[in-house]
């Protein structure tokens, strides 16, 4: 019971053995054990990134919806003041056609008249030159007297 | 079971058994050149065990699909690792291996001591092997072996890390400053020796006095057949209580190991 020179094997056994286990068992498996720690960790941050990118296309696709719903809208009310505008200008289109219609129908019109009273003109005149000759038992000469009648005429 | 060569041979008293269990089967002139050869064979054995297992485990380990061996010493290793991250400042390639052999070394060591006292001596004189003492840490040899090593290094770190200068300055001026220069000299001789002697006497203590109360509750059977009944109840509950003790001793050595190459690790300036 006392110190004897086994210390020394022991010593060295201990020495081969710290440096076997070193390098056999320590720097492998802590190695080991560090990579998996890091791999975890980064999967756990793969994960959060992933929600994350699903969250921003959320939003982006909320945004998308959002812009065609605008969108859309702008081009109703487009389509809406199109539709008005075609409608006022058809309004308008006929308002003026049937005032040119009119116009023309007025100048028609008297056209008709005017072409009535000289038609009356000339046949008054007729009459009147067919009178007077049965007043006057005479003939009258129309020729003679056209200048008087012209002016009578003028004057119906 | 554990009475066997008290019951057979009857010549031997109580005081020839516990000094029969003591005797190292050793070769040498006395003295200090002795080589114990039960000592060095069973510390041997085991340090063989352990390479095989770090060997294998070594090799075979995988990240994904950890088997239960590769779990176990996952969890030992994990816990060393944690040990020396809460006490020991900075890093160093050695400290972690350190650690992790004296804990698994150690243990298994100490471990021994839970078989039956009788078991592997009873088998030893079978074959003609008349003294075995079957726990390498209960020779003075293997904790002083282990403790020499860890002062060599604590003095080796403190001469790295401090200075030559620095570490001569620690004997100097530590702990009451420059006025008392002698005291200081031999306050810090007498702290710095008793890492070690402390470190392997205890060692050697816990699990030396362990071996002896197992051999005195065998004791109890060989005395007469009523002791056999208090020898199997005390036998179990040292048993299991010495489960806690070798498992406490090769923590507490780790442990100290860890904080004495910290402390050698600390510049002085930092720490006051």
């Amino acid at each position: 019971m006392s110190i004897t020179a086994t210390l020394i094997g022991q010593l060295i056994t201990f020495a081969i053995l710290v440096w076997f286990i070193g390098k056999y068992l320590w720097v492998p498996m802590t190695r080991m054990m560090d990579d998996r720690k890091k791999r975890i960790a980064d999967g756990l941050a793969a994960a959060e990134r992933g929600i994350h990118e699903q969250e921003l296309a959320e939003q982006k696709a909320a945004q998308h919806i959002k812009e065609a719903k605008e969108q859309a809208a702008e081009i109703l009310a487009q389509a809406q003041k199109r539709a008005a505008e075609i409608i006022d200008e058809a309004k308008i289109d006929a308002k003026t056609e049937g005032e040119r219609l009119i116009t023309a129908a007025n100048a028609e019109i008297e056209q008709e008249v005017n072409r009535a009273k000289e038609t009356l003109r000339a046949q008054v005149v007729d009459i009147t030159v067919a009178a007077a000759g049965k007043i006057i038992k005479k003939e009258i000469d129309a020729k003679a007297h056209g200048e008087l009648l012209q002016d009578v005429v003028g004057q119906i | 079971m554990s009475s066997s060569i008290a019951n057979e041979a009857n010549d031997l008293t109580a005081v020839e058994y516990i000094q029969h269990h003591l005797h190292n089967n050793s070769i040498g002139d006395g003295g200090f050149w002795v080589i114990n050869l039960d000592t060095l064979f069973y510390s041997w054995l085991l340090a063989g065990v352990l390479m095989y297992i770090a060997w294998k485990m070594g090799k075979s380990m995988t990240a994904d699909t950890p088997s239960g061996g590769q779990n176990v010493l996952e969890a030992i290793v994990e816990f060393v690792q944690q040990q020396i991250k809460d006490i020991f400042p900075g890093s160093n390639p050695l400290i972690g291996p350190l650690a992790l052999t004296i804990f698994m070394w150690v243990f298994l060591m100490n471990a021994m001591d839970l078989l039956p006292v009788d078991l592997l001596p009873s088998l030893g004189q079978l074959v003609g092997i008349h003294y075995m003492r079957v726990v390498p840490t209960t020779d003075l040899s293997t904790t002083f072996a282990l403790a020499i090593s860890v002062f060599a290094l604590i003095i080796f770190y403190n001469i790295k890390i401090k200075g030559p200068i620095g570490y001569l300055k620690m004997f100097l001026f530590h702990p009451f400053g420059k006025y008392l220069i002698p005291v200081n000299i031999i306050m810090t001789s007498i702290e710095e020796i008793a890492k070690p002697v402390s470190l392997g006497l205890r060692l050697f203590g816990n699990m030396f006095a362990g071996e002896l109360i197992f051999m005195l509750i065998a004791l109890l059977g060989g005395a007469s057949l009523l002791g056999l009944l208090p020898q199997i109840a005390l036998g179990t509950v040292w048993a299991i209580f010495h489960i806690l003790v070798i498992s406490l001793q090769a923590f507490i050595f780790m442990l100290l190991t860890i904080v004495y190459l910290g402390l050698a690790h600390q510049d002085m300036e930092e720490e006051h």
